[in-house]
């Protein structure tokens, strides 16, 4: 299996967080963003989660707001993908407890960092939740005792997607 | 509010992210984010140095600015400082801005490879999977060359921690797929084999990949990986759903696993060891009496997982394509999923089987849903699954329902998206091709494309009725009846006319006997569409008319008075105006001899693949097609005048009259427009630019060697290496062909194919070829297989052409190459006394059945490598038989399936000098003289 990338944007076409497996120019990443979030925004509900763009074959699947949304090439398996990014989504929620949006926004480097311990290089490194988390549960608890945790100032109507 | 701000929050980045959440437009954002950058800018330069947490805080809001799309400039050397600090996160903030915003600044990464070869050392296992993460994620050469040796070593340590190990194998992968020259190849590899057998599901999950990746580019040296894998798996399969705990999903046991292990096994034909065999079809098996299960969870996560697991043991079975009883089991749950509620199942299920109809297993299994898949093209609410619909009935088409198919597609092709309509043009007209029984229904077929989606009907399209049209004389006729009555339409499309105005320029004269479509008739009607149409298809029609004047004296003087009109003669546009006064110099000066010359019938165009598919392969690699066509449509390079109509007005001279002279004086009027004009646009047009010179022998040269042998090389530049490994026995044969990727680039959109030139002219396939697809993507350095089984029908002269096409740094590169199949490769050997022998010989007396040569030897003359020699092209070699020792005599049968051939044969050296005389004997005359031409050229 081989993702080349995968996106996370909103309905309203903003990117959440982008992950690049293949190293790619900044002007041609941006460029396949916009065109790819275009395709994808258009699809009506109910439509395949499925579609051939350009060389590659894209995965995507809508949480809430946000779409989900891999690049992956042509020999590798769809419905592993989509169930792959619905891991991921099980890890974002258990983490942050009930995940929104928001909770991507404010703290988008969790996001990363989650999604690290899961894929690698484009690839599963691990596909149990339990290990996954716990690494990310230990590299919190390595913080230092002086930074405590401050609650932000925002608050939304829950999005909340699971 | 997040629900959670768990790990440490970073006041002053919260509190940025809102600001700019709260921006009313994006003027104000842009605003917000310069005076930050300009804050974080003075801090960084500030006399004051910061503490860890502020470095970390703005290093932080740089990447959040990036991530909205601004570009960032600095702060690099800030965040390589992080990666030197104690603290994790500080460390891990570093990481994560070096893997997002570097790509391959040389200089800051000699100080990214120090802070990550101290954490690769660190032997903190939170550290070095960071610094593992970091490289995996930049991936570039420089970091290949100071790592890769390191971590094989790390991946196989006895010591390293679990979650290492992972983090190492994927890294390991991503470094092998970019630079695979940088990975040390030596002991670490044979365990690494062995991480298949590792307690840990993780670490088995993620040394898969590698394993994979490894095995696809040294196959043999990792067969023991296959015996593992398949206990592996099996061991998966039949555990029960709670088994595996955590690496249970949704209760299926390790789906990510068991697609991985399976693709593993793809890089793989068959297990050659029984008992191994045994186990995997079982595996299989049970997989597909699973699907028939009910399920276990309603959830669409539980049917997702294990169908994920179907649909990858079907890739295997089909990968295989040597257990009837599988292929056929997979096709029917297919069959199954082919009206399944889920959308996603339908897609998929229409994807797999385009794969099954290729095989000879399960063809016949794929054509029994084609009302399916039909009513999936006419109900399905989403293009991309009709697409999927679309492509399955071209790949289950074949001569039983080829007037089935093509009838529902250009139904379908009246309300079809618009996104795909060119490609159902194309394929309908291949089908219709391919398929012909009759050549009125092609024609028919072909009109009605132009009438329901003339638009999307392109060039080659039309080109390619008329080359069909051209060059058989028993549709020509039916041809011209046809189209004069498609324009007799009060509105038809433009490629209509062009289509129409070429075929009655042509073959007119066959249907002029009917009072209905007299000569003036004909003459009217076309140009009663003449003033709606473009330049191209005036020019065009121009030719149709200097073309009646030959044809139908009658009409001379209508049509000088056309050309003479002042719209004509004084037309603005250079190409219309010079065709008008040349045409009319042509018809009033040249006298009927030689006008009849000038404007004979065109020739038939030499048959080669056909342009169409060309296209359709183009359009299936999208930068390639719209590059191509681009070109193709450039409307300087007058393609009407030069592709289809022999006219003097493409010699360009200044004066009609010079122009007149040189033409009386031209050799036979038909060669140059063939050569010239037509060669280049209307067959060349699938020849791909820029084909990269051969090194070695030339094509001709190296598939004539592979007459008498059966493995070697057929082909090789500087990019590409083609080597052929074949077998035959009796009528049928295999052939292996490898296509070895020189440069470190990968070559992408990789297709190659095989298609039969004498197809069409036969109507008789002497040949049938059956390919394997190979993957689309061919890494640097990296060589794939390709399966080639082959059936020989009836005997045949021209061989079937491989034509390979692939992008190599964006430039699409093409190449045809004729395959070396040729007719001895069917031949079986047969011992005889010399009194049969000569008996049989008697036999084949007949002087159409004997074809003899004497000719030059081009090599020296040695009595063993011509016996080598012709005992690689098949025959038997007698001795005792011929009463000269020097000579040579042999027998054989060719064999096809649908008859035999038995042939004799002599061959006389000559030795003083220096000459051969080679004689034939073989029931078919065909036969005698194809086999004499080829031997005579190995000597």
């Amino acid at each position: 299996m081989c993702m080349r990338f995968m996106l996370l944007f909103s309905r309203q076409g903003k990117l959440r967080l982008q992950k690049w497996y293949l190293a790619t120019s900044d002007k041609e990443r941006k460029k396949m963003v916009r065109e790819l979030m275009q395709v994808v925004l258009a699809r009506k509900p109910k439509m395949c989660s499925f579609l051939e763009w350009r060389d590659l074959k894209v995965v995507y699947k809508r949480y809430a707001s946000l779409y989900f949304c891999c690049a992956i090439e042509g020999q590798d398996n769809e419905l592993i993908t989509l169930e792959l990014i619905h891991r991921y989504v099980e890890l974002l929620d258990k983490y942050f407890g009930s995940v929104c949006e928001l909770d991507i926004i404010f703290n988008f480097e969790k996001a990363y960092f989650i999604l690290d311990e899961f894929l690698m290089g484009g690839d599963v490194q691990d596909t149990s939740k339990k290990s996954v988390l716990k690494a990310i549960e230990q590299a919190d608890l390595l913080q230092e005792g002086d930074e405590s945790p401050e609650s932000a100032v925002m608050s939304e109507p829950g999005l909340s997607w699971l | 509010m997040p629900a959670v701000s768990k790990g440490d929050g970073m006041r002053g980045l919260a509190v940025f992210i809102s600001d700019i959440r709260n921006c009313k437009s994006k003027e104000a954002e842009i605003k917000r984010i310069n005076k930050e950058l300009a804050n974080i800018r003075s801090k960084f330069k500030g006399d004051k140095a910061l503490d860890g947490y502020s470095k970390k805080k703005y290093v932080c809001k740089l990447l959040f600015i990036f991530l909205l799309g601004h570009d960032i400039d600095f702060g690099h050397m800030e965040a390589v400082n992080l990666l030197s600090s104690n603290k994790y996160t500080e460390k891990q903030i570093g990481y994560l801005f070096i893997s997002v915003l570097v790509n391959s600044n040389s200089e800051l990464i000699r100080l990214i490879n120090n802070a990550i070869k101290n954490d690769l050392a660190s032997r903190n296992p939170t550290f070095m999977c960071l610094a593992l993460h970091c490289i995996a994620n930049v991936g570039s050469r420089e970091m290949g060359e100071a790592f890769a040796a390191d971590i094989p070593r790390i991946l196989v340590a006895g010591d390293s921690m679990d979650s290492v190990k992972q983090s190492a194998a994927l890294c390991l992968l991503r470094l092998y797929k970019a630079s695979p020259d940088l990975v040390p190849m030596g002991e670490w590899t044979a365990r690494v084999v062995h991480l298949l057998n590792d307690q840990h599901m993780g670490v088995v999950t993620a040394a898969v990949s590698l394993i994979t990746c490894l095995c696809k580019k040294n196959p043999d040296d990792f067969k023991t990986c296959i015996s593992l894998a398949v206990s592996r798996l099996s061991r998966i399969v039949s555990s029960a759903s709670t088994d595996l705990q955590d690496y249970t999903y949704y209760f299926v046991p390790a789906p990510w696993l068991s697609v991985k292990l399976l693709r593993l096994l793809q890089c793989y034909p068959p297990p050659e060891d029984a008992a191994v065999k045994g186990r995997l079809v079982e595996c299989l098996e049970t997989v597909l009496n699973k699907a028939q299960e009910p399920p276990k969870s309603k959830k669409v996560q539980h049917s997702n997982a294990k169908n994920a697991i179907l649909f990858e043991t079907i890739s295997l079975i089909i990968h295989y394509d040597s257990e009837p009883n599988l292929l056929v089991r997979a096709c029917n749950q297919l069959g199954q999923f082919l009206q399944h509620r889920e959308t996603n199942l339908r897609y998929l299920a229409l994807e797999s089987m385009c794969t099954l109809a290729s095989s000879e297993f399960s063809h016949e299994a794929v054509k029994t849903h084609i009302d399916t898949v039909i009513n999936a093209l006419k109900t399905e609410r989403d293009v991309s699954v009709r697409q999927r619909a679309a492509d399955l009935l071209y790949a289950m088409c074949d001569r039983s329902n080829a007037k089935q198919i093509v009838s529902e597609m250009l139904r379908y092709l009246e309300t079809a998206d618009y996104a795909i309509r060119e490609e159902i043009v194309l394929k309908v007209a291949i089908l219709a091709e391919k398929y012909a029984v009759d050549y009125s229904w092609y024609v028919d077929t072909i009109l009605n494309l132009i009438r329901i989606a003339g638009d999307y009907v392109s060039e080659e399209v039309w080109y390619r009725v008329l080359q069909i049209v051209t060059n058989r004389d028993d549709v020509q006729g039916y041809a011209a009846k046809t189209v004069f009555e498609a324009l007799q339409a009060p509105a038809c499309h433009e490629n209509m006319v062009k289509v129409g105005g070429y075929i009655l320029g042509e073959f007119g004269n066959l249907i002029a006997g009917d009072p209905r479509s007299s000569p003036p008739v004909q003459f009217s009607l076309l140009h009663s569409k003449f003033h709606l149409c473009s330049v191209a298809t005036r020019a065009l029609l121009l030719s149709t008319y200097i073309k009646f004047i030959n044809l139908f004296p009658e009409t001379k003087a209508t049509i000088q008075g056309v050309l003479r009109a002042g719209s004509q003669l004084r037309n603005a546009d250079v190409e219309l105006q010079q065709r008008a006064v040349e045409y009319l110099t042509l018809s009033s000066v040249a006298s009927t001899d030689v006008l009849a010359t000038v404007l004979e019938e065109m020739p038939p165009f030499p048959e080669r693949e056909s342009s169409i598919l060309a296209k359709l392969k183009r359009k299936k690699g999208p930068g390639a097609a719209s590059a191509l066509d681009d070109g193709r449509r450039d409307p300087s390079s007058n393609d009407i005048n030069g592709g289809v109509e022999p006219t003097p007005s493409t010699v360009s001279t200044p004066s009609p009259s010079a122009d007149l002279l040189g033409l009386r004086a031209a050799p036979p009027p038909a060669a140059p427009p063939a050569s010239a004009g037509a060669g280049n646009l209307l067959v060349d047009v699938f020849d791909g630019p820029a084909a990269q010179p051969s090194l070695g022998p030339t094509p001709e040269e190296a598939f004539l060697r592979f007459v008498c042998k059966n493995n070697g090389v057929l082909f090789e530049n500087q990019l590409l290496q083609i080597g052929v490994k074949s077998e035959f026995r009796q009528n049928l044969g295999r052939m292996y062909l490898f296509y070895g990727n020189k440069t470190s680039v990968q070559f992408q959109n990789f297709s190659p194919t095989v298609v039969h030139p004498g197809d069409l002219q036969t109507h008789i396939l002497s040949l049938a070829v059956q390919t394997k697809r190979v993957a689309a993507q061919v890494d640097g350095g990296a060589q794939v297989q390709q399966v080639l089984n082959i059936e020989c029908l009836r005997d045949f002269l021209t061989p079937p052409l491989l034509s390979v096409r692939f992008r190599y740094g964006g430039a699409p590169q093409a190449l045809t190459l004729k395959l070396p199949v040729t007719i001895n490769k069917f031949f079986q050997p047969t011992e005889m006394a010399a009194q049969d022998f000569f008996q049989r010989w008697k036999q084949l007396s007949l002087p159409q059945q004997e074809a003899q040569k004497i000719f030059k030897a081009n090599h020296p003359m040695d009595a063993e490598v011509t016996k080598a020699k012709l005992l690689g092209f098949g025959s038997a070699l007698l001795d005792n038989v011929d009463p000269n020792p020097e000579n040579f005599v042999g027998a054989g049968i060719i064999q096809t399936k649908a008859l035999q051939v038995g042939c004799l044969l002599r061959l006389e050296p000559n030795a003083q000098a220096q000459m051969y005389r080679l004689t034939l004997r073989t029931s078919k005359e065909s036969v005698s003289r194809h086999l004499c031409e080829l031997l005579a050229q190995q000597f």
